[in-house]
């Protein structure tokens, strides 16, 4: 009587499904023909599919250590400092959000421009430290006389010598992009012994003529200018002043080519695609880690706090490093624990699926497809096949069976 | 070692010395705080990152990122909410969710709890091996039900109802939870049971005085766990029902439209978490205990 309610769940909504699933499996779209096992076959020929068991297994090879691992540091490093309640909450949080929440979450940290993802922008910023985005990333040469592209330089046809002058026109530079400090470009004089120049803005309002400096024309301050022998080769740079001039002086006789280096026009930094085609798997892991890694934290953390102090401190007095304590002492004493977490989170990678379709876009969908989401898919996502559909979920079932046996097993020892 | 330098503290009782002591300490473990606060920055920062977004209009989101709110806070809009609650179907699926969290989180208590004392106290034939049909049951897939439950409630007219749901979701919540109870029930000393029993108490009567009350951490834990799984639940509800919709699914079908749909997305995700986030908050500790017993048993 106390059992009743639960056996008529079970056995209607999990036993009975279980032997129909199977039995269904069998059978091909329609239901009406039985076709042995060619749904199974189709499972592994078919690319969604294969595609989806491929990334399972390496979500299974990856996630499950890596979940257990983190929770293994982060419990012994809690230890060690005051605030370790804190810590512990903030990283068990997203265990209440939903996967699907958290991919949405995640989804907004992935946008690709560094100026609207946040992963982006902290990349950014360290690489536009190390490579400073030109001031001039979207100029082009203006006028007949200039040629290279952007990556190599731009670089003046004619060469120069001391004496005479260089003219190093740009244009598409959009008025908010002209550089601070830019003034009317000013005529550059020539010197004797010296090869001056100048780098402008070759655009006024109503027209002008490409090539000809001309007024209501700004000059390009800070552009890095090259002056390059004949094998192409910097032998000196300068930059340019508020009017676009610059000057190399003593420059010995003979004949230069003068550039405008590639560093003016460096693009800024375009951000990683966490959600393009070939990140989007290690993206979703990254997010479903960021869920998982608190369950991991805490289940080690209870075994740690399980193991007798005197054990770790005796190890500590005989002389041992605390990395030693560490691998020799606490790793093996927390072992039934940490393969507990381990299998925990092998059951759940293979039934991911909620974050996979929140984090990922549609476009990209097909690439990072899982067991799960190809099952549901081929069933209820148009395709509406439940032959092929019930063949993935019992593939699914024969992965997990390992665990159920393992899990009888230690149920029987206990009894 | 550390219980001699205490002492040489308490012997000299030099302020100096022990502020420096203490800073000396700090220093030494600089380099291991700064890395933990880096870690708790990127546990805590994405879900900051949701709440701000979802203060922004969808243009806005197209433009910059959501930390520029920090500095511009009148960029910050609390419209996006007040469109949620009078123009979209949001504040019916919240309704939804409601009643599925709350029936499956009721019904599997109920049902576990008692089907947990049988198999805890009571001697039936079979107990055994049906309890190990229930730990087996722990594991299998709800894909392996999707198929066969979708075309039963077709039939059976539970397509599409919350009731169908929760049915479901108890089902699947059933081996975790009688498992779980069961073995806190065993833990009960054996000799309070006898003792109601010999006063002549009735099964029925021993397990809502006794079993029922002393069982309550458990049941505690057990129902955070079912509260939080049904609340967050997608798969289910996507297959099982077409208009009765969840939260999670009335976002789930504006997603296609990531960015110009984001004004709905972020804060109907963020009010979808922040629910299930104070419970948590609220009952973190009986979170803690149900999942050990869980796991590490």
């Amino acid at each position: 009587m106390f059992l009743a309610p639960a056996v008529i769940l079970l056995v209607v909504w999990i036993l009975y499904p279980l032997v129909y699933t199977v039995w269904r499996s069998f059978y091909d779209r329609s239901g009406a023909n039985f076709i042995w096992f060619d749904n199974y076959q189709t499972l592994f020929t078919t690319d969604t599919t294969r595609t989806a068991i491929r990334n399972n297994a390496v979500w299974v090879a990856v996630v499950p250590a890596l979940v257990t691992a983190i929770g293994l540091v982060f419990a012994v490093l809690t230890e060690r400092i005051r605030w370790g309640v804190a810590f512990k909450i903030a990283v068990f949080m997203p265990m209440a959000v939903s996967l699907f929440a958290a991919g949405v979450i995640w989804r907004i940290m992935y946008q690709q421009e560094p100026s609207r993802g946040a992963l982006n922008a902290v990349i950014a910023s360290v690489h536009d430290k190390v490579q400073p985005p030109g001031p001039l990333s979207d100029a082009l040469p203006s006028g007949t006389q200039l040629t290279g592209t952007p990556a190599t330089g731009i670089v003046l046809k004619t060469p120069v010598r001391p004496g005479s002058v260089a003219l190093l026109p740009l244009t598409g530079i959009p008025p908010d992009q002209v550089p601070a400090g830019s003034v009317q470009a000013k005529q550059p004089t020539p010197q004797a012994g010296a090869i001056t120049g100048a780098v402008w803005r070759d655009f006024k309002p109503g027209g002008g003529t490409p090539g000809k400096l001309e007024k209501e024309e700004v000059g390009l301050p800070d552009v890095t200018v090259e002056l390059r022998d004949s094998s192409g080769k910097a032998i000196a740079t300068t930059t340019t002043s508020g009017n676009g001039n610059f000057t190399f002086s003593d420059v010995k006789d003979g004949e230069y080519k003068t550039a405008i280096g590639s560093a003016t026009f460096r693009q800024p930094y375009g951000g990683v695609a966490w959600l393009g085609s070939k990140l989007i798997n290690p993206s979703i892991m990254i997010a479903y880690i960021w869920v998982w890694a608190g369950f991991a934290m805490v289940v080690v953390g209870a075994g740690l706090a399980a193991i007798p102090r005197d054990v770790l401190e005796a190890a500590r007095t005989d002389g041992s490093t605390e990395w030693q304590v560490f691998r020799r002492v606490t790793v093996p004493l927390l072992a039934p624990v940490l393969s507990v977490v381990f299998i925990t989170m092998l059951i759940n990678v293979l039934k991911v699926f909620d974050i996979v379709l929140s984090v990922a876009p549609p476009s990209v969908q097909a690439n990072a497809n899982v067991i799960a989401l190809a099952m549901w898919r081929t069933s209820f996502g148009g395709v509406n096949d439940f032959g092929l559909g019930s063949a993935i979920a019992v593939f699914l079932f024969l992965l997990v069976i390992p665990v159920l046996a393992l899990n009888i097993r230690r149920f029987r020892r206990e009894v | 070692m550390a219980t001699v330098a205490s002492d040489e503290v308490v012997v000299v009782p030099d302020p100096n010395e022990r502020v420096s002591a203490r800073i000396l300490r700090f220093l030494a473990k600089a380099p291991l705080n700064l890395l933990l606060i880096v870690i708790a920055v990127f546990w805590l920062v994405p879900t900051i990152g949701l709440f701000f977004t979802s203060l922004m209009t969808a243009n806005d989101f197209a433009s910059f990122g959501w930390w520029k709110l920090i500095s511009n806070p009148h960029l910050a809009t609390w419209d996006n909410y007040s469109n949620l609650v009078h123009h979209t179907s949001i504040p019916s699926s919240l309704w939804v969710t409601v009643q599925i969290a709350i029936g499956g989180t009721i019904l599997p208590i109920i049902i576990a709890s008692l089907a947990g004392y049988a198999f805890a106290w009571l001697e039936f034939p079979g107990r055994d091996w049906a309890f190990i049909i229930v730990i087996g049951l722990l594991v299998v897939p709800l894909q392996m039900a999707l198929i066969p439950i979708f075309s039963l409630y077709n039939h059976l007219h539970l397509f599409d109802t919350v009731f169908g749901l929760i049915l479901f979701h108890t089902a699947f919540g059933l081996p975790f939870a009688i498992f779980l109870l069961r073995n806190f029930f065993i833990g009960i000393p054996k000799d309070i049971l006898e003792s109601a029993r010999i006063d002549g108490a009735s099964e029925i009567r021993i397990f809502l005085r006794l079993i029922l009350p002393l069982g309550l951490p458990a049941i505690a834990s057990l129902a955070i766990f079912q509260f939080l799984w049904t609340w967050n639940d997608l798969l289910v509800a996507l297959t099982m029902a077409r208009n009765t919709q969840p939260l999670t699914v009335a976002i789930f079908s504006n997603l296609r439209q990531f960015g110009s749909n984001i004004d709905l997305i972020a804060p109907a995700a963020f009010f979808s978490l922040a629910i299930p986030l104070a419970v948590f908050l609220a009952f973190q500790r009986y979170f803690a205990e149900g999942l050990l017993a869980g796991s590490v048993k």
